[in-house]
Order: C-alpha cells, then sequence, then structure tokens
C-alpha cells in the first residue's frame, strides 16, 4: 500500500534556514531515511543528508523526527499516521552545516581527551587474562555506536552551548566509566571525571538512556556508578579514611 | 572508535544560554517539535508529589492519631520521646510538647528521597523543568548541575541510605510487634499487622534497589571473579535496581496507606479486622 505523506524538512546552513513542506509517496515497510532519499531524486536533488549502512550499525543519519533524536533508517513509517505531518530537522546542539546535515566535531574533539586504555604488565606467558564477568559491565558500553543522539538530546549541552566548554556529554562519561571498570586498566580516572569531563553537570535526568538506538543503559549502568566512584574519591569521608589506614587502595 | 576520528576542526561558540538556537545551529525557534504529550509525565509527577508532601506534611505536624494498640504509623516511627503515644520503642529524651515527635526522625527518611538517584530525575524534570522532557527546551538561563552548592550535596546519598537501613530494621521491628494484641499476648493478626509488614517490606525493596547500595555491595570493584559473594550481591541488587523506580513510587504509597490506616484506627474510624 501507498499514501502521500506531508513532510516537513528543515533546509538552510549556518546563516538561516526553515522547514519546507513537501507531499511524497511513501511505500509499505519503508523507514524515513527511504522517504528522504526519495525526497532527493524526485523533488529536491540538492538535499544534504548524511547516511551510510541503511542498518542503525554506523550512526550516520542522525537527526530529529518530530522533535525526538532519532536515527532516520530506523524510524519506520509505520509509526506515523498517513495523515500525520513528518517534521525531520537536524541535530539541534551541533553547528548545522547544510539542511540536515551538522558538524559534529565536538565529539570527536571530546573523544580525543580521554585518558586511553593503558592496561597493566602482561603475564609472564605474555598474554593479558580477565574473567567474562569483569569486563562484561565495560562491554556493554562498546555497543556504542557513536550517533550522537544522547549528546544531541542531553540538555546540559542542548541548552547551554556555553557548557561544551565545561561538560563533555554522556557518551564520553560512558566512555570513561567503561575504561574506569574495566579489569586490566591501571589509569584512575575520578578525578578527570569529575574535574575535566564535567560529570557534576549530569543531573542524570535519563535523556541519552531513552534515545540510545542500542539500548545501552547510559545513566543506570554509566554515569551514576561513575558518580558514586567519584563519590569514593571525593565526597565520602568513611573511604577516604580508609585509603588513609590502608582499607582501600590509595589512589 | 573515536580514537581515530579526526581533530582541530570545527569550533564551539558560546550560545545564549537560554534554550534558544545558538550562533551556528539550525534557525529553529520552536521550543520543542515534539508532537506527543511530552507535558503528561512531570504534570503527573507534580500532582502525586505535591499530594504525598501536603498530606504527610499534614500528618507529621498533627501530632496525634498515630498511635493504635498495637500499631504506630510508620511517619512516627520510631518514636523516641516520653511524648510518644503508646511505648513501641525506647524513649529517649522529653522534648517540648509542641514539637511532633515525628519531626525528629522524619529528615532521614526525607533525605534518602530528596538524594536517592530516581527521585532526582523526577523532581529534576518535573519541578525544575530541566529539562522538562527530553529533547524539549528548559527555560533557565544558566545551568550547573550538580556542580555546587546546595546540588553538590547530593553526593552524601550513601550516608541516608545507611540511615534508611536502621529505619528498615525498625520497621520491620515495629510490624513483628503487632503480632501481639492490645493487652501485649503473642499470637495476633490483623489487617494492620499484614499493612505495617508489607510497609516494611516496601521500604526495604526500596532501599535494597538504590544506586548507592549497588555500588556498595559490588559496583566498586574491577574484579568481580575475585570476589563471588559479592558479586552476587551485586548481581541480585541490579536486579532490583532495574526496579527502583516502581519501588520507589509503590513504596511512597505504602508508607502513606499505612499512616492513613492507623490514623482511621486511631480516630474510631474504623476498627481492624482481625484475623486471629
Amino acid at each position: 500500500m501507498s499514501y502521500d505523506a506531508t513532510f516537513r524538512v528543515w533546509r538552510g546552513d549556518a546563516d538561516g534556514g526553515g522547514l519546507q513542506t513537501f507531499t511524497v509517496a511513501v511505500n509499505e515497510g519503508e523507514v524515513v531515511l527511504d522517504v528522504i532519499h526519495r525526497l532527493q531524486s524526485t523533488q529536491a536533488g540538492d538535499l544534504a543528508v548524511r547516511w551510510n549502512c541503511k542498518a542503525g550499525k554506523c550512526g550516520s543519519c542522525s537527526a530529529e523526527i518530530n522533535g525526538r533524536p532519532r536515527l532516520l533508517c530506523m524510524t519506520r513509517m509505520s509509526t506515523f499516521g498517513e495523515a500525520e505531518t513528518v517534521t525531520v530537522t537536524p541535530l539541534r546542539t551541533f553547528p548545522v552545516i547544510r539542511d540536515l546535515v551538522t558538524d559534529v566535531s565536538f565529539n570527536y574533539e571530546q573523544a580525543a581527551r580521554i585518558p586511553a586504555f593503558t592496561p597493566k604488565p602482561r603475564e609472564a606467558d605474555g598474554n593479558h587474562r580477565m574473567q567474562q564477568v569483569d569486563v562484561e559491565r565495560s562491554q556493554e558500553f562498546r555497543k556504542c555506536i557513536e550517533c550522537w543522539l544522547c549528546q544531541d538530546t542531553c540538555h546540559v549541552l542542548r541548552d547551554h552551548e556555553e557548557n561544551k566548554a565545561a561538560f563533555s556529554g554522556p557518551r564520553f562519561l560512558i566512555r570513561l566509566a567503561e575504561l574506569d571498570m574495566h579489569p586490566l586498566d591501571t589509569v584512575d580516572r575520578r578525578d578527570a571525571a569529575q574535574d575535566d569531563f564535567g560529570l557534576g553537570y549530569c543531573n542524570i535526568t535519563k535523556c541519552c538512556s531513552e534515545v540510545c538506538p542500542e539500548g545501552i543503559h547510559l545513566t543506570d549502568n554509566g554515569i551514576i556508578p561513575l558518580k558514586e566512584r567519584v563519590v569514593d574519591r571525593r565526597f565520602d569521608p568513611l573511604t577516604w579514611l580508609g585509603s588513609k589506614i590502608g582499607r582501600r587502595p590509595k589512589g | 572508535m573515536t580514537a581515530t576520528a579526526p581533530r582541530g576542526t570545527g569550533g564551539v561558540i558560546p550560545g545564549r544560554g537560554d534554550g534558544g538556537p545558538a550562533p551556528r545551529r539550525a534557525a529553529i525557534p520552536e521550543r520543542t517539535l515534539r508532537t506527543d504529550r511530552w507535558w503528561v509525565q512531570p504534570l503527573v509527577t507534580v500532582v502525586v508529589l505535591v499530594l504525598f508532601i501536603a498530606y504527610s506534611t499534614f500528618r507529621a505536624f498533627q501530632n496525634a492519631h498515630y498511635y493504635a494498640t498495637p500499631y504506630i504509623s510508620p511517619f512516627y516511627s520510631p518514636c523516641i520521646t516520653t511524648r510518644c503515644e503508646g511505648d513501641s520503642f525506647p524513649e529517649f529524651f522529653t522534648g517540648p510538647s509542641w514539637i511532633s515527635p515525628a519531626i525528629y526522625i522524619l529528615v532521614l527518611p526525607l533525605g534518602i528521597r530528596l538524594t536517592c538517584y530516581y527521585y532526582r530525575k523526577a523532581y529534576y524534570r518535573s519541578f525544575w523543568l530541566s529539562p522538562p522532557a527530553c529533547a524539549v527546551a528548559e527555560p533557565h538561563r544558566r545551568y550547573t548541575g550538580e556542580t555546587r552548592l546546595p546540588l553538590v550535596g547530593q553526593n552524601i546519598h550513601r550516608y541516608f541510605l545507611y540511615a534508611a537501613l536502621v529505619f528498615n530494621v525498625i520497621l520491620f521491628y515495629e510490624a513483628f510487634r503487632s503480632f501481639r494484641d492490645e493487652t501485649g499476648e503473642w499470637g495476633h493478626m490483623g489487617l494492620g499487622t499484614l499493612i505495617l509488614l508489607a510497609n516494611a517490606v516496601l521500604l526495604f525493596m526500596y532501599s535494597i534497589s538504590c544506586h548507592s547500595c549497588r555500588h556498595i555491595v559490588g559496583g566498586r570493584l574491577n574484579h568481580f571473579s575475585a570476589h563471588p559473594l559479592r558479586y552476587k550481591a551485586w548481581t541480585w541488587v541490579s536486579k532490583q535496581n532495574a526496579r527502583h523506580m516502581q519501588y520507589a513510587w509503590i513504596s511512597l504509597f505504602g508508607v502513606a496507606f499505612a499512616d492513613f490506616y492507623v490514623f482511621l484506627l486511631a480516630t474510631g474510624t474504623i476498627t481492624d479486622l482481625r484475623f486471629f
């Protein structure tokens, strides 16, 4: 079954722009990205959109659909009514390049600041060994496809551009958590998480978890455990005392 | 992974910080383009929490109708002054008669709820609108999160957890005491016994499913394999932690209902349904 849908697509660049309305055919089983491609091929040949795998694994086609951060390729048209207007806009948190394409280099700049994985020395036979139960928490965060939807929806960055100087965003807080929980890593990232990456800015309102297309529990499994580790280090006099009298490792 | 990503491109230009589009961002004047009823959830949260706060404040200051032998309202448990109704708990001092015994203790249950990771989400969204819902602009000009006083104080949550666990033991103690009848003889059970017991269980599950508890029992470890018992405990607490929001709400309703039941008994509005 095909029908004609009404699409509003933001078109413009850093100097300005607005929503343009299109009527475009939709076929059964299609996703929003299919319709955007049809728009490109039939009505708006110069419409800029970033995409790649069409399978929800490359994280390229992030945008906002009816105001919600989503992957264009993973949003089925069947989730909308046939009479419903579908509004597609670029990620609001990042500078726009053109149409639906934004400059997400802020995220790569933050990634480059993360203290690198630093494993302890290899064992006598030249191997690193770790148990599955020790590493599976970190593995959840390795599912991240870096689509930046969590960065886009986080109000700390979205509503306060000035916070980008102090807060790296949820994706990088779970990267810090991933490394801090890793059984082979030797670097203590707790001070850096608080002082350099702005962990204290997060008020755990969980929007990052709501939009993650990989279903990563960023807040419950990453950011809150990281906050608790920082509490151990900075705000809990008992753990501080424990480290002083040798009942807990220093660091 | 991002380690191979290009760097040194792009740039950050400070924006207005008022929820509006910053320079170089797409010019979209609407505060949100969401078409669903995103405002329902924060509204319901505000209404329910305001109702609970109003009821619990009234009852805490009422200083009456909180004891109906052998039941004591959880708002007044433990009752630690000589002015308490009944003799459910050791009395440590005599306070001024105009101060309700509930005032001395309620700061601790209030503290764990106020600093709870779930309730923080709930009230930051619904009361402070920071943000009111995902991808809906907040109204504040500046935002510093939990980086400075007073909100940096949220980090003492685990100390309220320790206090809450002591309260949990006391509430179980009070629930078990209600297996005695009006004359102090064991072998009694009424509907109030079950209500106090259910209340103690729900509040215990709320405490044990807390994120700080999850960290303390094992989350702080990096080598679960070297601590199999703590790993088992952490796995169980993690399962409960996934339901922390549900426990937070059910235990909130439960404690209000338990208090209301004791209030009805104490005022003589109803009589306790006695099983044996």
